[in-house]
């Protein structure tokens, strides 16, 4: 398997304060990879960096053999990583379909192929049906598919997740899960931030994980659950389902 | 495709006005025709671009005085003056769009920016002999006789062809709006930091949708200067002419097609009843308090414009079918 | 030729404190409320009308129109946000901006109903006498002007740093979220820093009423001369609005030497641009708005 990303020493600091520090690991193609920690770990700074919506402070981002750490988000995406934010950013004033229109821009300038697209993406996300409501007429599950289907029509190569499953509730999430084992097998890699354990587990191949801005383990889901550091540093806080 | 319907035999009723209306009644449209042009190129940019400009007649203005210097020093036809103009308008707003978002400023900061152009613009015209100074400049007496490879001819020929530019316009805003950029403007008004990590050149693109704006206004404010026969600093790149050309749009509706024809045909017969009110009982701020309470009221009670008003009236009338399809496409910050 | 320059800079430093008093209006209000008021202007102006009648009705020291204008203008600008401005306090940048440009019209508009176009100069005996301080000579309307600028700004800023008030008032701009959390009673205090805003620009305008005639007109040029002088110094700062007014009042005097006096106004738009392409913020502009 080669690396299709490989974060190599990575470190951002906030002033005094050092938000991920010298952290490294690799993405494999087609795997799902989970970057998890409690909060404040530095996920999300971590995941930004990746998404070119930070600079680092040291290290290197290096995608399909390209150091991308100084690239703008939109030249980020447009070699092919696709990203999902946290607070769901759906623009307010254009139809589900527009929304999932728009990541199609990026490498097309047809309309209609750029709507066909769109079709394509709410398809794989389930939210085809619902392709002439307007964003604020949605669920909070489907925004959070919608978020994914704007990523996934700029048919990205890697797709990163900012904790697309949180404040869902179970049978939701279930199938959030299923879609995204579905996007894998389609030979999508995923690169997932989330908080809620017990999905990661269910989903990942791979699991990172981060504690105060540095990697205390690495590995797959069961080795990293019975690693002793994660269990003190995380899991002792609570593991919660 | 109602919508189309309304907006196109409104379209039709005015050119059936033209054939027939009273010289003052087709001045009074021409003007009204001409700021709802000027007024869709200030919609691109907020209603659909997202970047408030205040300061508009700097563009109006280099257009006018583009047309105006070419005829009137030169003898050269208006329409290269038109063209120049464009050019030059459009250059200044790409060079004020990079400028300023190079370093970041945006929105208030903006919108003060081109104020600030405008004004400082104005002041320089009114300084500089070559222009004409604040003594503005002249176009010959028209003769009345038609000539369109120099744009003169009598009121009628001014109101067909404001017309014509009102009616490309609308066509051009709507074929914008549906094209790629259409789709990638509003993304990025509606959220910059999203549309970017959607691939959305941010940059490029708010420049690009700058200068177009500014191009297409530039060209209003050509005709405008051959339609008042004379231009005067003041006047053509004022804070006065910035506010004009955009009440028709907010008026009407901020970001619709239709809505700068729509509030243009509102307001400006207003401004001008006032004003003849003002004149007719000797209070000259008639005109100036109607506007200001117009304003306040239509932003107090009709946030989304007098169009969409319209259209959802049309829509409590009607059952809906294909009715998103109306949904106005209003602008937030 | 050296006294020539240094009277004209002492005359542009005395009026730029009172350009600094107008963009403080300007500036309390933006920092508070994230509200641009642009009808800054025509709060000058009826400042300015205020000084020419308590001058003409009663002759009065300007000192005391100067009061009576702080009074007015303070219960129109609170009631002015009781009314209309508070329902546009959340709304996008645009749909203010043509609430307060709505608003101008509605104030020159009124203004010309009352009193007019043609300009009403104030007569105050100050205007003729003058101060000699060596190779400076000043006139005594000016120095007035500027000494009670000067004075008010001093305890506007004491206020703001040491009054109960004054530290709400300042703990509503920095989180409006969390004054609200705290308890903080922030309709009334944005009805306040508006008060407070238009009694600022209604003060100026009367202290300059021996050096300005009283004309509508005048509205716009101070609308957009506060704007530049705010956001030179950068918008929502305190000092940056003294600052500010500073330049631009010094740069108006050279300009006016140095260029033609059609040019003089062209100056202050020349420095914002200059200011705003190489510190977009001011100089003393709040990070992000």
């Amino acid at each position: 398997m080669t690396a299709l990303l490989e974060v190599k020493n990575l470190s951002k600091s906030f002033g005094g304060l050092v938000a991920v520090n010298n952290v490294s690991f690799a993405l494999e193609a087609g795997r799902i990879t989970a970057l998890i920690g409690p909060n404040g770990a530095g996920k999300t700074t971590c995941f930004n960096l990746v998404a070119g919506a930070m600079r680092p402070t040291s290290g290197q981002v290096v995608f399909d053999g390209h150091p991308i750490e100084n690239a703008p988000p939109e030249l980020v995406c447009r070699m092919g990583i696709a990203r999902t934010f946290q607070i769901v950013r759906p623009m307010r004033d254009m139809s589900v379909l527009e929304n999932a229109m728009v990541g199609a821009f990026s490498w097309t300038r047809s309309v209609d192929e750029a709507r066909s697209t769109a079709y394509e993406s709410l398809e794989s996300v389930g939210l085809a049906g619902k392709a002439n409501a307007r964003t604020d007429q949605l669920t909070l599950p489907d925004r959070k598919m919608l978020e994914t289907a704007k990523a996934l029509s700029t048919r990205p190569r890697l797709l990163l997740l900012d904790e697309v499953m949180a404040g869902l509730r179970p049978t939701e999430a279930a199938g959030v899960v299923r879609v995204l084992r579905k996007l894998a097998e389609g030979g999508l890699t995923i690169l997932l931030v989330e908080h809620v354990m017990r999905i990661v587990m269910e989903v990942a191949s791979r699991v990172v994980v981060l504690h105060h801005g540095a990697k205390i383990a690495e590995g797959r889901p069961e080795e990293v659950v019975a690693d002793p550091m994660v269990l003190e540093s995380y899991l002792g806080a609570g593991f919660h389902a | 495709m109602k919508r189309w319907l309304a907006g196109g035999s409104v379209l039709v009723v005015l050119a059936l006005v033209g054939a027939l209306a009273s010289p003052y009644l087709i001045s009074l449209l021409t003007i009204v025709l001409l700021f709802t042009f000027l007024g869709q190129s200030w919609n691109l940019m907020l209603g659909i671009g997202g970047q408030l400009s205040i300061g508009h007649a700097l563009f109006v203005g280099l257009g006018a005085y583009s047309v105006a210097l070419l005829d009137v020093k030169y003898g050269v036809s208006p329409w290269i003056g038109l063209l120049l103009g464009m050019v030059i308008a459009g250059s200044a707003g790409a060079v004020l769009a990079w400028l300023s978002f190079r370093f970041e400023v945006r929105g208030i900061y903006f919108a003060l920016l081109t104020i600030a152009a405008a004004e400082f613009a104005r002041i320089m015209f009114g300084g500089w002999e070559f222009v004409g100074a604040m003594q503005g400049l002249f176009f010959p007496a028209p003769t009345g006789a038609i000539d369109i490879s120099m744009l003169r001819g009598d009121a009628r020929f001014y109101y067909f062809i404001a017309l014509a530019l009102a009616a490309l316009g609308i066509v051009g805003t709507e074929m914008i709006s549906r094209s790629y950029f259409g789709y990638v403007w509003r993304a990025m008004r509606d959220d910059e930091q999203a549309a970017r990590a959607l691939g959305v050149r941010a940059f490029r693109h708010k420049i690009l949708v700058i200068a177009i704006s500014a191009a297409t206004a530039a060209v209003g404010g050509g005709i405008l200067a051959l339609v008042q026969g004379s231009i005067f600093p003041d006047s053509i790149m004022g804070m006065g002419l910035s506010v004009d050309v955009l009440i028709g749009p907010v008026v009407g509706g901020l970001g619709t097609t239709f809505g700068p024809l729509v509030g243009s045909l509102a307001a400006i017969p207003l401004n001008h009843l006032m004003s003849a009110l003002g004149d007719c009982l000797r209070i000259p701020g008639l005109n100036s308090i109607a506007y200001g309470v117009v304003l306040v009221l239509v932003v107090w009670f009709l946030p989304d414009g007098i169009w969409p008003a319209i259209v959802r009236l049309g829509k409590a009338v009607q059952l809906p079918s294909r009715l998103w399809l109306l949904q106005p496409r209003k602008a937030e910050e | 030729m050296l006294s020539l320059w240094l009277n004209v800079l002492a005359s542009g430093i005395l009026l730029g404190l009172v350009y600094g008093l107008v963009a403080l209006g300007l500036t309390i209000i933006f920092g508070v409320m994230r509200v641009v008021n642009f009808a800054h202007g025509e709060m000058v102006v009826f400042g300015v009308y205020i000084g020419y009648w308590a001058v003409r009705l009663w002759d009065v020291p300007i000192i005391v129109a100067a009061a009576i204008a702080a009074v007015v203008m303070f219960i129109f600008g609170y009631f002015l946000e009781t009314l209309i401005v508070k329902r546009f306090v959340n709304r996008p940048h645009h749909y203010q901006f043509i609430v307060f440009i709505g608003l101008s019209l509605l104030f020159s508009g009124a203004l010309l109903v009352a009193f007019g176009p043609d300009p009403r100069p104030t007569a105050s005996q100050l205007s003729f006498h003058t101060v000699s301080l060596g190779f400076v000579t000043l006139d005594l309307a000016r120095l007035q002007a500027a000494a009670t600028a000067g004075l008010l700004i001093t305890l506007l800023g004491a206020y703001l740093k040491f009054s109960s008030f004054g530290r709400s008032l300042r703990a509503a701009a920095d989180n409006r979220l969390g004054g609200l959390v705290v308890g903080l009673n922030i309709p009334r205090i944005y009805a306040v820093t508006f008060g407070i805003g238009a009694a600022c620009a209604g003060v100026a305008g009367a202290l300059i009423s021996p050096l300005f005639d009283a004309q509508p007109y005048l509205a716009v040029d101070f609308t957009l001369l506060a704007f530049v002088t705010v956001i030179v110094g950068g918008l929502g700062s305190f000092s940056g609005a003294l600052l500010g007014g500073l330049m631009i009042g010094v740069a108006e005097a050279i300009a006016a030497l140095m260029f033609a006096p059609s040019m003089k106004t062209a100056l202050p738009y020349a420095l914002l641009i200059l200011v705003l392409i190489f510190r977009p913020r001011g100089f003393f502009g709040a990070k992000e708005i």
